[in-house]
Parts: structure tokens; C-alpha cells; sequence
């Protein structure tokens, strides 16, 4: 009986458990007629994902994720939602007729990719070894260790990112301006 | 902190990916409305930060986690000047149904 516990895999269980959660959440969100149940469900989808970015050692992605991919961006969505006054018809609006056959056939080709995915040989080099980042992440912390290739090698596409969002801030104001 | 050295995961991951991937793909060819549309894009970026979080596990390197930072910004700004778009559209066609926001065809 120890032995079972000992040897069982509970990291990978919970994975699963994790991994499930997020293909419900996300079959829920493109299913739904209301869309704050389909919000809903993908709010489900990013709580599991962020916890899959936890258990592959990914800490502050994790975090950000909770923090402005779900706080900040589906809360905009709700938003949205609420201030155009949507769902009072749930009329369905899934397309039909050769639609469906596309989407089927986009979908089986992407299924096909997993499996060939899965298909493949697990050779693959590793680059630095598993004690760089550990190593980083324990003398920095979790965002000590992301700040040192984000502000030396991606430092360009780091303030580009931040004009980029300037230009989106000023876009938003303006589109959404009853008279400009 | 030591990280899971469990290689699977990351495998696993990769597969949850294509997944999540092609489950967006199939919302945005199905669905009409214009906001959930956009949800499901927001779904297919989360797929790719996924794989990228997997290769990261892998590889052992710390830039797969950075380029997810640009990503989710990335998507923070798109969702603003889209939803600001689908206020616009509601305002001046009534409906958010992408199917009747067809002026330019033809």
C-alpha cells in the first residue's frame, strides 16, 4: 500500500485534473448562446492554465496570468458585455451548412498535428541544463529570474511593447468616443 | 523553488495545447457574435503560451518564459481597440452579429 502511494504519480494526476478543467472550460466557452457563460467558462480555462504554468515552473507567468489575463482583460470583456446590453435573446448563433463541415475539417487537421506530436521521439537536447533556472530562481525569486533575459536580451521588444501599448490606449479612447 | 522534473508534463502540455488550439480555431469558424469571436482568440493565444511554457520546461530556459509576457500584452492591447471596435459596430449597426457587418463585400 506504501508503495503504491509512493510510486503513484500525483504530479501528473493533477495535471490531468487541470488539463481536463481547461478543454471544459473551453469546449463551455464556444458552446454557450449566453456569452457571459461562455466568459465564464473561459475564466475556469484560465485558472487551470495558470495552474498548468505553475506546475511546469513557469511562476510569474502563472501569476500574470491570474493577475491581468483574467483580472484585468475578461473583466474588460465583462464589462463590454454589460455596457452593450447583450443576451437579453439567447438566440443561438452557431452557423450551419458547409460551415460546419470547415470547421470540422480545421479542427481534424489540427488533431492530426497532435498526434504526430505525440508521434515523435523524445530525443531533444537540453540547452542549459535544469540547475540555470533553478539556480536563478533561487538566488533572484521568481520575477528576479524572468527580469534578467526581459531587460538584457529582450530589452527592444520590451519598450516597443509599451509604445505599442501607448498606441492601443490612445485607439481604444478614440474608437469608443460617441463624437470624436 | 525547485520546479517539477518531471519531463512528461511538458509533453503533456504540448498536446493540451493543439488541443485548446483547435477548439478555438472551431469557435471562431462557428460562432457569430462578435465578442465571444474574440474570446475564442484570446483562447488560441493562451494555447500558444501554453506550448511556449512547455518548450520553456524542457529546455530549461528562462527566455520561453519571457516571450508569454509579450504575448499576454499583446492581447491586453488587441482586446482593448477590438472591444473599442465592437462598441463602434454595435453603435452604428444595432448588432454585434459579424454576419451582418458586410458593407464591403462584393
Amino acid at each position: 500500500m506504501t508503495d503504491f502511494i509512493q510510486n503513484f504519480p500525483f504530479a501528473q494526476l493533477l495535471w490531468w485534473v487541470f488539463a481536463s478543467l481547461a478543454v471544459g472550460g473551453a469546449i463551455g466557452t464556444v458552446t454557450r448562446k449566453n456569452p457571459i457563460s461562455s466568459l465564464l467558462f473561459l475564466v475556469l480555462t484560465f485558472f487551470s492554465l495558470a495552474a498548468i504554468y505553475l506546475m511546469l515552473g513557469a511562476h510569474f507567468i502563472g501569476a500574470v496570468q491570474i493577475i491581468v489575463y483574467t483580472g484585468a482583460i475578461l473583466v474588460l470583456f465583462l464589462f463590454v458585455i454589460m455596457l452593450l446590453n447583450l443576451g437579453s435573446e439567447y438566440q443561438s448563433d452557431l452557423r450551419g451548412g458547409l460551415w460546419i463541415t470547415t470547421g470540422f475539417v480545421a479542427a481534424g487537421l489540427i488533431g492530426f498535428a497532435i498526434w504526430e506530436a505525440f508521434r515523435t521521439p523524445n530525443a531533444v537536447a537540453q540547452l542549459g541544463g535544469a540547475d540555470r533556472v533553478d539556480a536563478a530562481v533561487t538566488e533572484f525569486g521568481a520575477v528576479g529570474a524572468i527580469a534578467d533575459p526581459l531587460f538584457r536580451d529582450f530589452l527592444v521588444p520590451f519598450e516597443l511593447t509599451s509604445i505599442l501599448l501607448l498606441v492601443a490606449i490612445i485607439g481604444a479612447v478614440l474608437l469608443a468616443k460617441r463624437r470624436v | 523553488m525547485e520546479t517539477l522534473q518531471l519531463m512528461d508534463l511538458s509533453r503533456l502540455s504540448l498536446g493540451l495545447s493543439a488541443v485548446l488550439f483547435s477548439v478555438g480555431v472551431a469557435g471562431v469558424v462557428f460562432r457569430r457574435n462578435a465578442i465571444i469571436l474574440f474570446m475564442c482568440i484570446e483562447l488560441m493565444l493562451n494555447a500558444v503560451n501554453i506550448n511556449l511554457v512547455a518548450f520553456a520546461h524542457r529546455l530549461s530556459s528562462l527566455e520561453g518564459q519571457v516571450f508569454p509576457i509579450f504575448v499576454i500584452a499583446i492581447a491586453a492591447g488587441e482586446a482593448a481597440v477590438g472591444l473599442a471596435i465592437i462598441i463602434q459596430l454595435y453603435r452604428v449597426k444595432g448588432t454585434i452579429n459579424v454576419d451582418q457587418a458586410d458593407e464591403l463585400k462584393g
